[in-house]
């Protein structure tokens, strides 16, 4: 891990990269304005979603026993996996019961999380991503820059360069969005049709009745969902919801902040197997890989209210300018800042919760009202604990000296003004050369305010 | 009414005329202007950067020092914001009942700016003059932690004199930040990029904002590059006068 400063500033002087993240964010906050205006009660459902979120993660441990009980009541098989080692397993395991050496994939964040695909390679299982941006970043050997877009850092001239030079067979195609999705779907019919495993992430798991849930704009999630003998849903232990009822909710409020749609294209729910129809064999992998952590605090807790929805990173104006690899991490964005550190702890992720200029326009458009900017200065009091040493630490804990009596304080003032600058007089923290790089930085006047006020007559 | 100036440290050492400009202003409106002098910083670089242990020292002396007083105005978004949406949560992790109660009460009488002219004192004219091509930026913390809205700019369409322009993707933020300005100073610099650039598209001599920490980013980018666009603080154009 570079760090997101390093790696933001390599992202920072790709201008096309800038350019095509900086158009497809714009295009997609403009249609998800536009959505959520129209409904009156929106505030409303954003408290009854977080409402939903709050209480399922207080009862977290019953909600995911009653979810066990009826996914096995359904004729589904549950499997507890406590890390990425433990679910990958799971899945090659069933695969291997199967004899299957190739799975078909929906696009899933908690399968990108633990990396299954390269795991499943490990154990000989070729995985084959079948949403389109999946595929593009698969057939790229690249990572997924979005959470709902996975290759919105690629334009259509990139995906067309990249489809002719892997799956076209020799044929030259157009940049023309119909004709590259008609290659891709081509490319994947046939795998639809021989691969005997689909592997699937969920949006929702209701404990009420069992069911998974996962909303996609293709169809190639249904594909997935209903053609192969065998589906395994990996979902994390917080994608579960009470009862059916809450889907109502979920499902207005998702489609709006993500794609921007009323309704989303395909909406698939499946409870157990049902003789000669779908998959007959169903397994679902309850993933905590540190969610468990997440939870044990109080506060920061509200990060497992995402829904994925990534509204956060299409307001986002670091996102914006930086794109989702700066963030070295599955979860990019506000929401990857708040996530990944929790999940990968300080030592790898501590810059992630300063990646932010805690403008607040993620808050204010999160449909389960996390309190980005609110946890990510919770977290970097956590990253400062966890290292409290060093410069900064000594410079923050001087200028709260300095703070601490009038007396100091305008001595660290006068200090300043004789030329020793705002850092030296123990003010700001050291260094000010990024300000200065770009910026012009005033000059400290000779009177301050205090001695001007003073001075009245 | 007595309201008392709470100037924060960073305009007091760095931008002492804005202070001065909200004691004129509201002198000019028939207030009487106090100083509690033993004021110092409001804790907001520490508690954002997550250093809470320090700020939570600066927000007793913050309650002590202004305990006594009924009204208090600052000319930061920012400062404001702290002491009304962070303050609470610094009492809750201090797990001190006195100091959450105390913050409450005290958050309720800490007013913005423009907030203390629209909402408490009832004026929108404030009599200024200020005959220049002026463009607003809206910082981030007066619209999304104090939700002042249209505020400011009401106040400032009634300055004669004013041509008042739109300024471009206006709410998006400068790329200020407070430390994030000098940790993720590429990031901050490619924010302010664009800021400048929707700046210099409204063609305006100046760049008008209600808090002094953004305008030194945004100002320090117009300067750097030579532009002749100024950045000047709400309270100064609302003070001047023909």
């Amino acid at each position: 891990m570079k760090g997101f400063p390093a790696a933001a500033r390599v992202a920072l002087a790709d201008t096309q990269l800038r350019r095509n993240i900086g158009k497809a964010t714009q295009t997609i906050r403009a249609k998800r304005a536009g959505v959520v205006s129209e409904l009156a009660d929106w505030e409303a459902l954003r408290d009854a979603g977080e409402a939903i979120k709050r209480r399922t993660l207080r009862h977290l441990p019953e909600y995911l026993e009653q979810l066990e009980a009826a996914v096995t009541a359904a004729g589904g098989t549950v499997h507890w996996a406590r890390d990425a080692a433990e679910a990958t397993d799971a899945v090659a395991r069933i695969c291997e019961a199967h004899a299957a050496k190739d799975v078909i994939k929906v696009k899933s964040l908690a399968t990108d999380e633990i990396g299954l695909n390269e795991g499943l390679a490990a154990r000989g299982i070729a995985a084959w991503e079948t949403d389109l941006a999946e595929l593009i970043v698969q057939l790229g050997h690249d990572t997924p820059s979005h959470i709902l877009v996975p290759a919105i850092h690629k334009n259509r001239a990139e995906i067309r360069a990249l489809f002719e030079r892997e799956i076209a067979g020799g044929e030259r195609l157009s940049d023309d969005p119909a004709a590259l999705a008609e290659t891709a779907r081509r490319h994947l019919r046939d795998k639809f049709l021989s691969v005997d495993v689909g592997v699937s992430g969920a949006n929702f798991l209701v404990a009420e009745t069992g069911t998974v849930c996962v909303v996609e704009s293709e169809g190639n999630g249904r594909m997935c969902t209903t053609l192969p003998r065998v589906l395994v849903t990996v979902a994390g232990i917080e994608k579960v919801i009470p009862a059916w009822q809450d889907l109502e909710v979920m499902l207005a409020l998702l489609p709006r902040s993500s794609t921007g749609e009323r309704m989303n294209p395909y909406t698939s729910l499946f409870t157990g197997v049902a003789d000669g129809d779908g998959p007959q064999e169903l397994h679902l992998v309850l993933l905590d890989n540190a969610r468990t952590d997440v939870l044990a605090d109080a506060f920061a807790r509200q990060t497992l209210n995402c829904i994925r929805c990534s509204a956060c990173l299409n307001v986002c104006p670091v996102y914006e300018r930086t794109g989702g690899h700066a963030y070295e991490s599955v979860y990019p964005g506000p929401i990857g800042a708040i996530l990944t550190p929790q999940l990968q702890g300080m030592e790898k992720a501590g810059t992630l919760p300063y990646a932010s200029s805690l403008c607040g326009a993620c808050g204010d458009v999160c449909p389960v009202k996390i309190d980005i900017p609110s946890v990510l200065v919770h977290l970097r009091g956590r990253a400062v604990r966890e290292k409290r040493r060093g410069g900064e630490a000594a410079a923050m804990r001087a200028a709260a000296f300095a703070f601490s009596t009038r007396g100091r304080y305008e001595r660290a003032q006068r200090l300043a003004r004789r030329g020793g600058g705002l850092a030296r007089a123990g003010l700001v923290p050291p260094p000010l050369t990024g300000w200065t790089a770009a910026r012009e930085l005033p000059e400290v006047p000779a009177q301050s305010f205090r001695e001007w006020w003073r001075a009245r007559p | 009414m007595r309201i008392a100036l709470f100037i924060t440290c960073f305009n007091d050492t760095l931008f002492p005329r804005t202070g001065q400009a909200v004691v004129e202003l509201l002198e000019r409106l028939g207030h009487e202007v106090v100083f509690p002098d033993e004021q110092t910083c409001c804790g907001q670089m520490h508690f954002n950067t997550g250093y809470a242990e320090e700020a939570t020292g600066l927000v007793r002396r913050f309650v002590r020092v202004f305990a006594g007083e009924e009204v208090i105005v600052t000319p930061s978004g920012s400062c404001a914001g702290m002491v009304r949406d962070a303050y609470p949560r610094v009492a809750e992790q201090a797990g001190d009942a006195a100091l959450a109660e105390a913050v409450r009460a005290l958050g309720a009488r800490v007013f913005e700016l423009s907030e203390l002219l629209v909402d408490v004192l009832g004026v929108e004219d404030v009599g200024a003059s200020f005959p220049h091509r002026v463009t607003y930026h809206p910082t981030c913390h007066s619209l999304r932690l104090l939700r002042v809205g249209e505020k400011p700019l009401r106040l400032l369409r009634a300055v004669r004199g004013i041509e008042l322009v739109e300024l471009g993707e206006a709410e998006e933020c400068c790329g200020f930040g407070g430390t994030f300005a000098i940790k993720n100073a590429d990031v901050s610099t490619a924010m302010l990029a664009d800021k400048v650039r929707h700046v210099l598209d409204t063609r305006a001599e100046v760049c008008a904002a209600a808090d002094n920490s953004c305008l030194m980013h945004i100002g320090g980018g117009l300067a750097r590059l030579r532009t002749g666009t100024r950045a000047v603080h709400l309270a100064e154009i609302l003070a001047a006068q023909e």
